[in-house]
């Protein structure tokens, strides 16, 4: 304590009201600026689907989508996400309907013990929003961020290509 | 240990004169934190000694990457995946972006700055060689004005640079003069993504006829500061390349770095994969390959 008063800052920091959009909702929390944007989605706003793993920005489990971009919640700070566009895997299934890459997941066994899996639907999706006939090897590397220590991750990397498939066909 | 956000100051003043600013009032007592990727790990592990952060990510005037004839100057605020994505990047910096890509995860590179990497002066950070090899330049901005300091320069010893309390890095300025030359690089480490490498090499030179003509070779990993190679590259100047001079390169080069052991490697093994890939680099230079 003593420590933080010499350096200048004020012995009680105050909540800060702060709003963004998540899942299409614009949302507003009271925040300490400094606290993380997963704990945030998920002690605030009940969004539970992104996990804490690592919290050091190796595992990819916490991953959700700021902006379009795929980013570790755990590393970023909620004052950087005000007025942000979040997406998380709770917002991924539209009126109860599953994404396609929700139903390959489930339709390849892309998930056991399913810690990591919303971190790698999320990758998946920021991946094909990206290259929308990804290569093995593209595929690859955009999950590389994300580990799994069940599944080996072939039959994650079969349900991202089997979630392109779909979608190249839904879009010709 | 778990750090405390109401023990933690945070603003975002939102342009890149706000931010220097506040630099200028409290020199020192304000940590700029753009991407986080270093910052909040160190956070997390309850090991952040500022208190008060100033938030330059996203600023407009930091993520820009504005091209001339002469030069290209990359915002400091500009990301891995901007580095990976530009075109100019990618056809005249291939060091650079190759170096970007390895960087750790999509979601890493998404939030990782170039200016980050800088002043967070890993030795073991991928993009550095590149940018020593390329003679970067960088810009540094305060209240007090502008700076251009040579990137070979600012490293003075580990994790000690030149950037004043009050200076942010606003540009990296690199000159577009390396069409011709053979860009070389790689990374020894447990994997290549998301692995902190044991060694990693950034090599570029021009060889007509195996004769060196110009010669950059930048090391990571194996000093406290990412070194070139000066004097390796001064005795390869104006000679054929020919397994004398091999010899002889490879064992200046293993003279001229400081590697240590850590968790990750040792000294010995360091010095023997830098060896070996300085030769690599220059077996290809000398057969006149033009690509990596």
């Amino acid at each position: 304590m003593t420590e933080s008063v010499e350096r200048g800052v004020p012995s009680k920091l105050s909540l800060m009201e702060l709003s963004f959009t998540v899942n299409g909702e614009r949302r507003t929390v009271r925040v300490y600026p400094m606290a993380r944007l997963l704990d945030t989605l998920r002690q605030q706003l009940g969004l539970t689907g992104a996990k804490e793993g690592c919290g050091e920005g190796e595992c990819g489990s916490c991953s959700v989508l700021m902006d379009g971009a795929l980013v570790n919640s755990c590393l970023v700070p909620i004052l950087q996400a005000k007025d942000a566009n979040i997406v998380t895997i709770e917002g991924l299934a539209a009126d109860g309907k599953l994404d396609n890459l929700q139903e390959a997941f489930l339709q390849c066994g892309g998930a056991q013990c399913g810690i990591c899996t919303p971190g790698m639907i999320l990758a998946a999706s920021h991946l094909l929003h990206k290259k929308p006939e990804p290569t093995l090897e593209e595929i690859r590397e955009g999950l590389s961020g994300n580990l799994c220590r069940c599944t080996g991750y072939t039959q994650i990397f079969e349900a991202v290509a089997e979630a392109a498939r779909r979608r190249s066909i839904a879009t010709p | 240990m778990r750090s405390d956000p109401t023990e933690y100051q945070l603003v975002a003043p939102g342009t890149l004169q706000a931010v220097v600013s506040l630099l200028a009032a409290e020199p020192g007592a304000w940590l700029p934190i753009a991407g986080g990727t270093d910052v909040m790990v160190q956070y997390a592990a309850g090991r952040l000694p500022a208190r008060k952060l100033v938030s330059i990510w996203n600023l407009p005037e930091l993520r820009r990457v504005e091209v001339s004839p002469g030069e290209i100057h990359i915002g400091a605020g500009c990301t891995y995946t901007d580095l990976r994505e530009h075109q100019i990047v990618r056809d005249e910096f291939p060091l650079l972006a190759c170096a970007a890509g390895w960087t750790g995860g999509i979601a890493n590179q998404n939030r990782g700055t170039l200016g980050g990497n800088i002043v967070n002066a890993s030795p073991a950070a991928d993009s550095l060689p590149a940018l020593l090899a390329y003679d970067a330049e960088l810009i540094l901005v305060s209240a007090r004005g502008q700076r251009r300091l040579a990137y070979r320069d600012f490293h003075t010893d580990y994790k000690k640079t030149k950037l004043a309390a009050d200076e942010l890095i606003q540009g990296i300025c690199l000159p577009r003069q390396f069409a011709g030359y053979l860009a070389y690089t790689r990374k020894v480490g447990a994997r290549n993504a998301q692995a902190i490498s044991k060694v990693c090499v950034a090599g570029l030179g021009r060889a007509p006829g195996g004769v060196v003509e110009d010669v950059r070779i930048a090391l990571g990993s194996v000093a406290p500061v990412p070194l070139r190679l000066a004097e390796t590259e001064r005795l390869l100047k104006g000679k054929r390349i020919d397994p004398p001079l091999l010899a002889l390169a490879k064992k200046t080069a293993v003279a001229e770095i400081r590697p240590i052991d850590d968790i990750r490697s040792t000294a010995k093994y360091r010095a023997g994969v830098a060896g070996n890939l300085v030769e690599e680099f220059l077996v290809k230079l000398g057969a006149g390959e033009r690509a990596t």
